[in-house]
């Protein structure tokens, strides 16, 4: 329905990730924990990066499309756009 | 890093402990933690230690304290939590508590044998008087004359002429249990038939029985007979039940002043019954006070008498010698706890630190957050001494992998907080002294929920479910109006045909990636299914192979510091490396499916052979058009799949001896591996390294060639004492590989 870009998500989730997880270890303060808090840090910042990466690279070039029922065509044609 | 990296460094101490201030010593270091005792009487046994007179003290108080918290708890009274730092009491104190535990022992028991004197003296005076109330209803009818009774109660079947010598009625009364009243009355009508009269009633309240303290009717009889066998007769019968007799005066007045008298005794006995409870109650009050803090001190006592025991006495007896680990972070603690706890004596203990050739234990320290995690880690085995710890990494990694598989926004919420409110709430005393074990099971695993729910509700945004419905944040990338328009999909079509699907090749019907998750026109589709599950297993796949990598990466680390790098790389290069690189050659091929353009020349994008099962399913599913590929467009798919994956060339085709389980990465430096390692190369060995490892090891004459079944081709190794294959010799070794 609306056309989606590709650069803009990926360069806003690569920017906020890559604050969490590279920029983050720095700004923690000095204490007993300090070094698993950085780790839980980047490990959280590599996983969901990573997690959401695959997602939207899966749907980037799709091999076939969803496959709806009459109904769900009539309505969602007439409903969201 | 911080602690968690690795373990801690440990290191053997020395402790020459004077005699006179050796159990102080022992107790502050108990206090603090600081030192695992090694056992240096090892060969000596438990009852020719030194200590073994205290220890033996302080288990029989304990058996004293068994007893009184049962008397405690049978009394219905709970037992406080101790509260407060309770160190152990120096020996003196101990021989006072020992005798106030004694004392309050011999007093329980004899109250308690008091109280029941008196309940059972109460019961029977109260079976009495019900008895005697029975005989009152009757008494009109059965105060007998010589003459009445014989000639109403003429029994049908005696026979004529029998002289009636003894006319006289005599009574028995008594009381017996309610079970055993119809078996009285049935005994008595088959022996004595027809000389007695007997008559059973309940009694008019429920009486306690002393003994258990239950609540029963019994029941009273009145037995009215005549003749003297007879009566022996039924004396024997009612000994024969254990029935409580009592005696019967036949006349009324009689009985009313028994009865009185018996009221009079019996409200006596229940005064001196409600002060023996008042006393009883007030010593169960003093041990309900007192017991908890005894409990704790004396196993406390027990503890440094044990931990004395395994110190060795020196030559001079003037010390006792303790070797310990101890952190070396913590060695001036130590020095300072010993030197506190032995300013009265004056002689200072000495502690020295020794080499060893023993593995120090490991330890970890962790906080109230990481001692989940670790926890977890531990239950799969317990590290080596300066091994790498996977804790801090798992801190993140479970809470995520669950959250990949649990995924739903409004659940995951739910999850997380529910474990918040446990988390607030962790302080209370009431959650804290909660005994139900589901309950502590949930309680020990908050911060793991916690995390659990918090990333769940992130990847539920990811795979766009709230509830198991999805949501549209954004606008969906797909429209369904450009392809009805495009197709012409009139309402005619549409009725015609149940099924269609959107071709996102068509112009305007796919107009790109949803920016944050899945799309939401998939919860509408009906091959929703197709699509997800190819995404979910490759995604599962790569996120697999990236925390393996991951955990191969550490391992590293364990051959870093003890030996030289060259020998640590080579011992695990080849083995892994040749598997990481087929784990990310299908990987990019994964990725390269979804960088290759649409479905219109989709068929003919280059897709790998598949290299294992995971794959097969997903990449079949994703195109049906190549089974109708020409020939000619395979063989330049191969050309160009050939051309694009070249670098993994020279692991595809590199010697299979060094294809060996990745297990013996930790183990290969010939280091006796222990735990799960050891395990695993016992019992997972590839049937390839077996057969190259028999190779190479010359077989002893002597050893049985072949312990294995008759299809197998290896052949037990000669050596014994070979580690990975250490088996009892009565038992041959099950061969790990199959032909």
């Amino acid at each position: 329905m609306t056309a989606h870009s590709f650069a803009l998500p990926v360069i806003i989730f690569t920017t906020f990730w890559g604050l969490i997880g590279i920029a983050g270890p720095w700004l923690v303060p000095k204490g007993p924990n300090r070094g698993v808090i950085i780790t839980m840090l980047v490990a959280t910042a590599v996983c969901c990066y990573l997690f959401w990466l695959i997602t939207i690279l899966a749907q980037l070039n799709p091999l076939f499309g969803p496959q709806l029922k009459n109904e769900t065509i009539w309505y969602v044609r007439f409903l969201w756009e | 890093m911080g602690s968690m990296f690795r373990s801690e460094e440990v290191v053997l101490a020395q402790l020459f402990l004077p005699t006179a201030s050796a159990y102080a010593c022992v107790s502050q270091l108990g206090e603090l933690g600081l030192v695992e005792f090694r056992d240096l009487n090892a060969s000596v046994s438990a009852f020719q230690r030194r200590f073994v007179a205290d220890v033996r003290r302080c288990e029989e108080l304990e058996k004293t304290f068994t007893f009184l918290q049962e008397e405690v708890r049978r009394a219905g009274l709970p037992l406080p939590r101790p509260e407060g730092a309770l160190p152990a009491p120096p020996p003196r104190d101990l021989l006072h508590i020992q005798e106030e535990t004694e004392r309050l022992a011999q007093e329980l028991r004899g109250v308690r044998g008091n109280h029941q004197a008196l309940r059972a003296q109460l019961h029977q005076l109260q079976l009495h008087a019900a008895v005697l109330g029975h005989g009152h209803g009757h008494g009109p009818l059965l105060a007998a004359t010589p003459m009445d009774g014989p000639s109403d109660l003429t029994p049908l079947l005696q026979p004529p002429g029998t002289p009636h010598r003894d006319l006289r009625v005599n009574f028995v009364a008594g009381a017996v249990e309610p079970g055993k009243a119809a078996a009285l009355e049935r005994l008595l009508w088959r022996a004595c038939r027809g000389f007695l009269i007997a008559s059973f009633r309940e009694t008019e309240r429920q009486l306690e029985d002393p003994v258990t303290g239950e609540p029963a009717m019994w029941m009273t009889f009145l037995i009215s007979y005549w003749g003297e066998q007879i009566g022996r007769k039924v004396h024997k019968i009612t000994d024969c039940f254990h029935c409580h007799v009592f005696p019967f005066p036949e006349e009324e007045a009689a009985r009313r002043v028994a009865l009185e008298q018996l009221q009079q005794q019996s409200l006596e006995l229940r005064e001196v019954l409600r002060e023996t409870e008042l006393f009883l109650s007030q010593v169960l009050a003093r041990v309900q006070r007192l017991l908890p803090t005894w409990q704790v001190q004396v196993r406390k006592v027990k503890a440094v008498y044990l931990a004395l025991n395994q110190c060795s006495v020196s030559a001079t007896h003037k010390c006792l010698i303790a070797e310990g680990w101890c952190a070396t972070r913590d060695l001036p603690r130590l020095q300072e706890a010993l030197r506190n706890s032995s300013m009265e004596e004056g002689v200072s203990p000495v502690v020295h630190c020794i080499p060893s050739r023993d593995m120090p234990p490991t330890l970890i320290r962790t906080s109230r957050f990481t001692a989940g995690f670790q926890g977890i880690v531990d239950a799969y085995g317990v590290g080596r001494y300066q091994e790498v710890n996977p804790a801090p990494y798992t801190i993140i990694t479970f809470p995520f992998l669950f959250a990949v598989m649990f995924g739903d926004v409004g659940h995951g919420l739910l999850m997380f907080l529910f474990a918040l409110a446990m988390v607030l709430a962790e302080n209370r005393p009431a959650v804290k002294a909660a005994q139900n074990e589901i309950w502590r099971t949930f309680f020990g695993g908050r911060y793991l929920l916690l995390l659990m729910g918090l990333f769940s509700v992130y990847t539920g945004f990811v795979y766009n479910e709230c509830f198991s419905r999805a949501m549209t944040i954004f606008p969906s990338g797909w429209s369904v109006a450009a392809m009805a328009n495009q197709s012409g999909w009139s309402d005619e079509f549409l009725a015609q045909n149940p099924l269609l699907m959107l071709v996102p090749n068509t112009t305007g019907v796919f107009l790109g990636p949803y920016p944050f998750g899945i799309d939401p026109i998939w919860s509408l589709a009906v091959n929703h299914l197709s699509f997800l599950n190819s995404f979910k297993m490759k995604m599962s796949v790569i996120l697999g192979v990236t925390h393996m990598t991951f955990g191969v990466f550490l391992g590293v680390f364990n051959h870093v510091p003890p030996l030289p790098l060259p020998t640590g790389i080579s011992a695990s290069a080849t083995a892994c490396c040749w598997r990481r690189c087929l784990s990310w050659c299908f990987c990019s091929a994964s990725s390269a499916t979804w960088s290759s353009s649409s479905s219109s020349s989709g068929c003919a994008s280059p897709r790998p052979p598949p290299p294992g099962p995971p794959a097969s399913s997903s990449t079949s599913s994703t195109c049906s058009c190549s089974a109708a590929a020409p020939p000619t467009r395979r063989s330049s798919r191969a050309r160009r799949w050939c051309r694009r994956y070249w670098w993994s060339w020279p692991w595809l085709w590199c010697p299979s001896c060094c294809w060996a389980h990745p297990c013996s990465c930790t183990g290969g430096t010939g280091a006796t591996p222990r735990g799960p390692a050891a395990h695993c190369r016992r019992t997972r060995l590839s049937s390839w390294t077996l057969r190259t490892e028999t190779r190479r090891r010359p077989r002893a004459p002597g050893s049985p060639r072949s312990w294995c079944s008759p299809r197998c081709s290896c052949t037990r190794p000669s050596t014994p004492s070979s580690s990975a294959w250490a088996a009892s010799p009565t038992r041959p070794p099950t061969c790990a590989s199959g032909p």
